[in-house]
């Protein structure tokens, strides 16, 4: 028979070091110190960033202030906010990720449907070719793509993105025909073979039964297509500069367009480019995306499990 | 029975499915031939030639294999930045499949607060532009917390020889970065850890494995596909980063004058060619290395 003493002992063992059903609590403990560890590292160039942005000019010089500003300085993001001409690229950055992201999410799910539901000549060939779009460096194209759109008068045009997105050339689309495929693919045929039956034709199947049954993938390809738009500038350089400005762009030229606001040899100390407005920019640069991350964070971290993209 | 006909109604079934197939994916092959493959040979065709773009037109001169010659024997800065890019991509491809893979194995133990590291682990994807990854970098946010700007690691680096030194500063100043390229990893990595049959593991456990023998029996030959996946998805990201040395060169020289767009087309076939080299290299060492696992 057991005493109680050896009970109480392992349990106090279980406890510590883990038994069958839980960790324990070293494990536990020794699990939280490591993965806030990880975390805290992860997250270091935000944290700089969001308490350096909050610096005042005097804050930046002294040594002695590294973590923790002495006063919550707005000054920086008053600037950035204007070198960004932040309501105008705010509304054009966002245009410019929405509509190509929903044009190539509607064209991914019919390229998608055909691949999943019907057997053709060639569907390899095809499934190569979509993965060499994936492979194939931006620049092996773009020269002349964009020659193409200045002859035709469409560099600047909020065109120059949708038209490629409007024939399934869009920014990473083979990953979204991927996750298309991958989706109808799982789509019992029994309900199409039904619908057949009651008369149903190919294009009202598609309208009426699989596209319903999509609408994870239509969620997920939205949202990860618009973050991408968001922060493609490759290409947006290219083809936008001289018209339609998105916030990315404006950043990527910030030192320029602050000393044309504010000039370098005329402005005091205290009005010239330090790093704290440059972050202030940054950070007023991916905040819009940090609304949509934290709002929609459960279909970003469970996009891979709904949309069955890993399947085999 | 009448088979010929028989016969005949299948062949229209099969191709009146055909049919309703390419009508599905006509869209994608007419932009394919003109967003992509008529660009590429275009792109090709340049890089034959010395460019010249007026006002009015675009005029070439056929100047043969000139460019690439130019490219690898000539230009200085193009081999050594290639060179770095490959040394780069060949150290962060590891880094990035073992922390991803390290992360998604403690995401799929249970316990509290678990979505709320995922949510961290994952933010990084929806905030990396190259703007915003260039203004960190520049203020020295994306190195590992303390130690890139030290005086005794700057000492050791200025000790080591030279083709040493780039790739373990790199490793150093950009060590948040690199870990920031595997939020996607870890959560495809995630999601096929969490298709592996939970049985296995019990049976094992019966069978007297530990958890240690269970990982490397079980889990990671379950993971080759998935690592191999991985692999790719980061080369190609790594490779398509507008922040990369050697796309920002190849635009550079685009507009430069002693450049121009036959000189610049020419770098980007050789850049493609590597990039498919390393694909290549990765994709044989993963599918050697799970084939000695299997047996």
């Amino acid at each position: 028979m057991r005493s109680l003493k050896t009970l109480n002992l392992d349990a106090a063992k279980g406890f510590l070091f883990g038994s069958r059903s839980s960790y324990g609590l070293i494990f536990s403990l020794l699990l939280y110190l490591l993965l806030i560890a990880i975390g805290f590292v992860y997250l270091y160039p935000l944290l700089f960033m969001l308490v350096t942005s909050l610096k005042s000019p005097s804050d930046l010089l002294n040594p002695m202030v590294q973590w923790v500003p002495t006063e919550l300085y707005t000054g920086n993001y008053e600037k950035a906010y204007l070198v960004l001409d932040y309501p105008n690229t705010l509304v054009s950055s966002i245009l410019i990720s929405v509509v190509p992201s929903l044009i190539q999410a509607i064209v991914c799910s019919l390229v998608g449907y055909g691949l999943a539901r019907y057997r053709f000549w060639g569907k390899n060939l095809l499934f190569m070719l979509i993965l060499a779009t994936f492979i194939i460096p931006a620049q092996n194209t773009v020269i002349p793509q964009m020659l193409t759109y200045k002859q035709f008068g469409l560099l600047g045009s909020s065109l120059s993105l949708i038209l490629p997105a409007l024939v399934g050339q869009g920014y990473k689309s083979a990953i979204f025909i991927l996750i298309f495929y991958q989706t109808f693919l799982s789509l019992p045929k029994v309900l199409e073979e039904a619908a057949r039956l009651d008369g149903a034709s190919d294009l009202k199947i598609f309208t009426s039964i699989a596209l319903p049954s999509a609408a994870p993938a239509f969620i997920v390809s939205i949202i990860f297509s618009i973050v991408w738009y968001w922060n493609e500038t490759y290409l947006t350089i290219i083809f936008l500069e001289g018209g339609v400005q998105t916030l990315p762009m404006q950043l990527a030229k910030f030192t320029q367009a602050y000393e044309n606001m504010y000039p370098p040899g005329v402005v005091n100390i205290f009005d010239r480019l330090n790093e704290a407005i440059k972050l202030s920019g940054t950070f007023l640069n991916i905040l819009p995306l940090l609304l949509m991350y934290f709002v929609l964070q459960k279909w970003f971290v469970e996009s891979i499990e709904r949309t069955g993209i890993t399947g085999e | 029975m009448n088979l010929p006909r028989f016969f005949r109604n299948e062949m229209r079934h099969s191709t009146r499915e055909a049919l309703y197939g390419y009508g599905f994916v006509f869209i994608w092959v007419i932009g394919f031939a003109v967003f992509t493959l008529a660009p590429l040979a275009q792109t090709f065709y340049y890089s034959l030639n010395q460019v010249t773009v007026s006002a009015t037109e675009i005029h070439l001169d056929s100047v043969k294999w000139a460019n690439y010659t130019r490219a690898l024997f000539t230009d200085p800065n193009f081999i050594e930045l290639l060179v770095g890019y490959i040394i780069q991509t060949l150290i962060s491809v590891p880094i990035i499949i073992i922390f991803s893979m390290v992360i998604a194995l403690f995401l799929n133990l249970g316990f509290k607060f678990k979505g709320l590291f995922r949510t961290i682990f994952f933010l990084p994807v929806v905030i990396t532009s190259g703007p915003v990854i260039a203004e960190l970098t520049s203020q020295g946010a994306t190195s590992a917390p303390g130690i890139a700007q030290s005086a005794a690691v700057t000492e050791f680096l200025m000790q080591l020889p030279r083709y040493l030194r780039n790739p373990v500063e790199y490793l150093l100043t950009s060590f948040i970065l690199i870990l920031w390229f595997s939020g996607v990893q870890i959560l495809i990595y995630l999601a096929s850890l969490q298709k592996i049959d939970k049985n296995i593991y019990e049976a094992a456990a019966i069978d007297g494995a530990s958890p240690w023998e269970a990982f490397w029996k079980i889990t990671l030959p379950s993971l080759s596909t998935t690592t191999l996946i991985n692999a790719i998805y980061t080369i190609i990201t790594l490779s398509h980063f507008s922040e990369n040395k050697v796309i920002k060169y190849v635009s550079g020289q685009t507009y430069a004058v002693d450049g121009g767009i036959g000189y610049a087309s020419a770098m980007s076939f050789i850049y493609f060619s590597v990039l498919v080299a390393l694909l290549a290299i990765v994709y044989l060492f993963i599918t050697m290395q799970s084939k000695k696992d299997a047996e």
